[in-house]
């Protein structure tokens, strides 16, 4: 058994950070610069953090596997970060922002870290336009806002549909500033394969040189990982081809728990599939369904091109179902929504997707408004599909996109393994059961600039982490355990080639670990995955040295971690005996349809300790809601 | 969607390490036209897999034209024919059936080649690490709305900002120039009230280590805005040009 302490201050919600914050221990500013501190992945929190850990004069290492940090897939985000600013004067505040967050995520959050998510939201917005980020702004000079889903005020702050790009330059920018000053080094093209403990405490990680292939020790007396999601378990979502779980896998089989595994995010607003060479799912960003109207046919098989379809014979389904928000209900809902009118054959010529449509908005505001708010969009649509989004609705349907389960963390971001601290999406924490639009930029980013340089400080100086050689024999025993899990994929030598093994896992896991989960579903599932393993062991085929650039030998190491994670998303959905969120048992709903909790039994996290490949042990987090009461979540 | 085939000739630059000598190898591939030309490799890459023989090295990630990881010469095009596109946004109904399409890494002497279409981008790292920031601490920002920006300025700023750092500029410049780059970097500060005080400054320190890298000068042929993905602007060098020389005129150095 694991202990889990959320180490959650006492006193107000409203007051618990600023109290703790207080409280907490900090470092001398001199002493700072003793100590080293490792942190994987340059996304929005690692870079953040790593430039935020740089100001304050700590010695930071960061790794990426990609050529140059600015690259982590941050980048793609498209809409907008969410800030409680109230610039709008639509009745909005801390409070507000954080009860849709609560809510949106099914009250499977932690409270008190949803709090703080919140609080903390503005002063985001402040630093990133300090940095340079340009903001859209309105004509008199002040930021502009636009809504999103889940929230019925305007909180959205945005630049065209590429505010992720406009962020993680601006972190980028901030943590070139502390190469410059000597403050930060970074390791590209390092992929992190293992984490070493030492005496019970993270103390560095084992890395493989992409372009030599050597395996490197590398020590730090804090080791930060935010190394991101795991969607592409999946095989087609719409994360980076080269995003992976392999960083958080490696330091779970280490002893850190995995909590939530069974919260996945399916995005509503994806380019269908086609074609079974498809390499990923592209996003459109769900902002458009601020503008767009989402509909299909009332009819099953309906075969008639979208212009030919009457007004009355179309079925609004979402605005039908939830005229409160309409078309902005969270994405869970509108996920789930459109898989139902595709089974009942409703979807767009009988295939997998549901219409966007901007005819209304192109009358109410005119083509160029909504090319000037949306035009790169509009642009990339076209440029896939072949087809003109001015003339003839979008095809959308949901997709993979967002893992709100990962480590768990305590209220410090730090896993139950002292000194390893783990930020943004590979995290557990802030979302619950479904993460709320344009709250990921934000996550990631009041993790790494507002909460680890208080927490990682009060670490340093209370357990007073030693300085150790990488001589060590921990050190020398992750190295080796490396080594003999690459050399083992290596002289498998089997028949089949890696992605085809992903894309078989990615097919069970999206049509029984997806958007509708069943019991007898989920069983069927774990028991194709430990099939899929066997023969991944004993029959994939991998080219090529262990000492050289090795592209195939990179996928297959993270697809090995995915086929044990797989397995765990399965597990961790069979156990949770309700709906919530993103996870939706069929089992488990309303008369209308809707995902039925079980408060009594299921609020708590669930923190999955590893023992062996295919064996875990539960641990619970009791959730304790001192401030906001459970309700059933209504949209309508 | 399409069902007809594509029947095409791939040419691909093969190089083994950064020192040995390259080559053009042949592969016939048989493509659905909406297929990307990324997924090409992608498919190319699985057969050669199955028959044990070494895959295409070549780098994307987000596949959405926004990372600027991805990056070939396409029939002499950094990116292919199609104006500003990256190439994972390159779909395959962009081809004829029966052509042959050559594919080679972006070649700069700034740029090594690490491997068959891998390059080494590293010195664009090094130019924004010298400058492209505004220096100072989290924590100490004010209040978002408290400096107003006019719209055009940083929509315009925006526009510079877009850069993806793919390095198609440089590839097509005959001089393997990288002022685009620099340019837009250098612009998106200058252009905003933040940006102020470092501005001279920073140009100056962005241009050293740029001329250091092994960047070309700029002749203006202005190749790289006609091929750069994100349609980034040549004023954004002018712009630089400027700064640069109101920079050596006004401060120590």
């Amino acid at each position: 058994m694991i202990k889990l302490e959320s180490k959650v201050p006492e006193g107000n919600l409203a007051e618990k950070w600023t109290n703790h914050k207080f409280s907490m221990k900090l470092v001398n500013p001199s002493n700072k610069r003793k100590f080293e501190i490792i942190i994987v992945g340059s996304g929005l929190a690692g870079a953040s953090a790593a430039a935020t850990l740089g100001e304050l004069g700590y010695k930071v290492k960061v790794f990426t596997y990609h050529d140059s940090s600015r690259r982590a897939h941050s980048i793609a985000a498209q809409g907008g970060i969410n800030a409680a600013k109230n610039y709008q004067n639509d009745g909005d505040s801390v409070h507000r922002l954080f009860y849709d967050t609560i809510k949106g995520g099914d009250f499977r959050g932690r409270e008190a870290n949803t709090w703080r998510l919140a609080e903390v939201s503005n002063n985001i917005i402040d630093q990133c336009v300090a940095q340079g980020v340009p903001f859209a702004r309105e004509y008199g000079g002040t930021l502009a806002n636009r809504s999103f889903g889940g929230a019925q005020v305007s909180r959205t702050f945005y630049a065209r549909g590429e505010t992720g790009q406009q962020l993680l330059l601006g972190a980028y920018s901030s943590l070139n500033r502390q190469v410059k000053l000597g403050n930060v080094t970074l390791f590209p093209r390092r992929e992190m394969l293992d984490l070493v403990v030492v005496d019970g405490q993270a103390k560095g990680i084992i890395t493989r040189n992409l372009l030599s292939g050597e395996m490197e020790r590398h020590m730090g007396q804090a080791v930060i990982l935010a190394s991101g999601g795991y969607s592409n378990v999946f095989f087609l979502s719409t994360n980076a081809m080269n995003s992976n779980s392999t960083a958080a896998w490696r330091a779970h089989k280490r002893g850190a728990a995995f909590a939530n595994p069974c919260y996945t995010q399916i995005h509503p607003t994806c380019l269908p599939a086609h074609g079974d060479y498809q390499s990923k799912l592209v996003l459109m960003s769900e902002s458009l369904r601020n503008d767009g109207r989402i509909w299909v046919s009332k009819k099953a098989g309906d075969m008639r091109a979208a212009k030919d379809i009457p007004e009355e014979e179309r079925d609004y389904y979402l605005e039908r179902k939830y005229p409160a928000f309409g078309n902005l209900v969270p994405r869970d809902v509108a996920s789930r929504n459109a898989k139902y009118v595709c089974d009942e054959g409703r979807g767009v010529k009988g295939t997998r997707a549901v219409y966007l449509d901007f005819a209304d908005a192109f009358k109410r505001v005119g083509k160029n408004a909504i090319q000037e708010k949306y035009g790169n969009l509009f642009d990339m649509y076209q440029n896939i599909t072949g087809k003109n989004p001015y003339e003839v609705p979008m095809r959308i349907y949901p997709a993979p996109h967002y893992t709100m389960g990962g480590l768990w963390v305590d209220y410090h971001l730090m896993s139950n393994i002292p000194g390893l601290f783990v930020l943004g999406e590979a995290n557990f924490s802030d979302h619950g059961a479904n993460r709320l639009g344009a709250s990921a930029l934000m996550q990631g980013l009041a993790d790494g600039y507002f909460i680890i340089p208080y927490t990682l400080g009060n670490y340093l100086t209370t357990e007073k982490p030693e300085k150790v050689d990488t001589d060590r024999s921990e050190f020398k025993e992750a190295e080796e355990n490396v080594k003999e899990s690459v050399n083992k994929i290596l002289a498998v030598n089997g028949n089949e080639p890696v992605d085809e093994i992903h894309k078989r896992l990615g097919h069970v896991l999206i049509d029984k670990v997806g958007m509708s989960r069943s019991a007898k579903g989920l069983n069927e599932a774990i028991e194709t995955i430990r099939g899929l393993r066997d023969e991944f062991w004993s029959n994939v085929k991998i080219t090529g040295k262990a000492d050289e650039l090795n592209q195939n030998l990179e996928r297959a190491g993270r697809v090995a971690d995915f086929l044990e994670l797989g397995e765990l998303m399965a597990v961790d959905a069979l156990n949770r005996n309700e709906s919530c969120g993103g996870h939706f048992r069929e089992e488990y709903q309303t008369e209308e349809g809707e995902a039925l909790r079980d408060d009594e039994n299921y609020s708590y996290v669930a923190a999955w300790e590893y023992k062996k490949a295919g064996e875990w042990e539960l641990n619970k987090e009791p959730l304790q809601f001192e401030y906001v009461k459970l309700s059933t979540r209504s949209y309508k | 969607m399409s069902e007809q085939t594509l029947n095409l000739t791939l040419k691909i630059w093969r190089q083994e390490t950064p020192s040995a000598k390259g080559y053009f190898e042949e592969f016939k591939v048989a493509i659905s036209p909406d297929a990307s030309i990324l997924e090409v490799l992608d498919i190319l890459n699985n057969d050669l897999e199955k028959e044990g023989k070494r895959p295409v090295a070549f780098e994307s990630d987000c596949r959405e034209g926004i990372c600027g990881t991805c990056g070939i010469v396409i029939n002499g095009h950094p990116h292919g024919p199609i104006p500003k596109q990256a190439t994972c946004q390159l779909h395959m109904r962009n081809f004829q059936d029966g052509e042959t399409i050559y594919l080679e890494p972006f070649r700069a002497k700034a740029f090594p080649i690490i491997k068959d279409l891998i390059i080494d981008r590293s010195a664009f790292d090094k130019i924004q690490q010298a400058g492209a920031f505004i220096s100072f601490n989290a924590g100490s920002a004010p209040d978002a709305n408290e400096i107003p920006i006019p719209k055009e300025v940083a929509s315009l700023a925006l526009d510079a900002a877009e850069c993806i750092g793919c390095g198609a500029c440089v590839a097509t410049c005959k001089n393997s120039s990288a002022m685009l780059f620099v340019g837009a970097k250098v612009s998106q500060f200058a252009l905003l009230p933040q940006g102020q005080p470092e501005r001279y400054q920073r140009v100056q320190e962005m241009v050293a280590v740029m001329d250091e890298a092994g960047f070309g000068s700029c002749t203006n042929t202005y190749a790289c805005e006609a091929e750069c993905p994100k349609g980034i602007s040549v004023t954004n060098i002018a712009r630089m040009n400027r700064d640069y020389l109101v920079s050596k005129m006004t401060t120590k150095s």
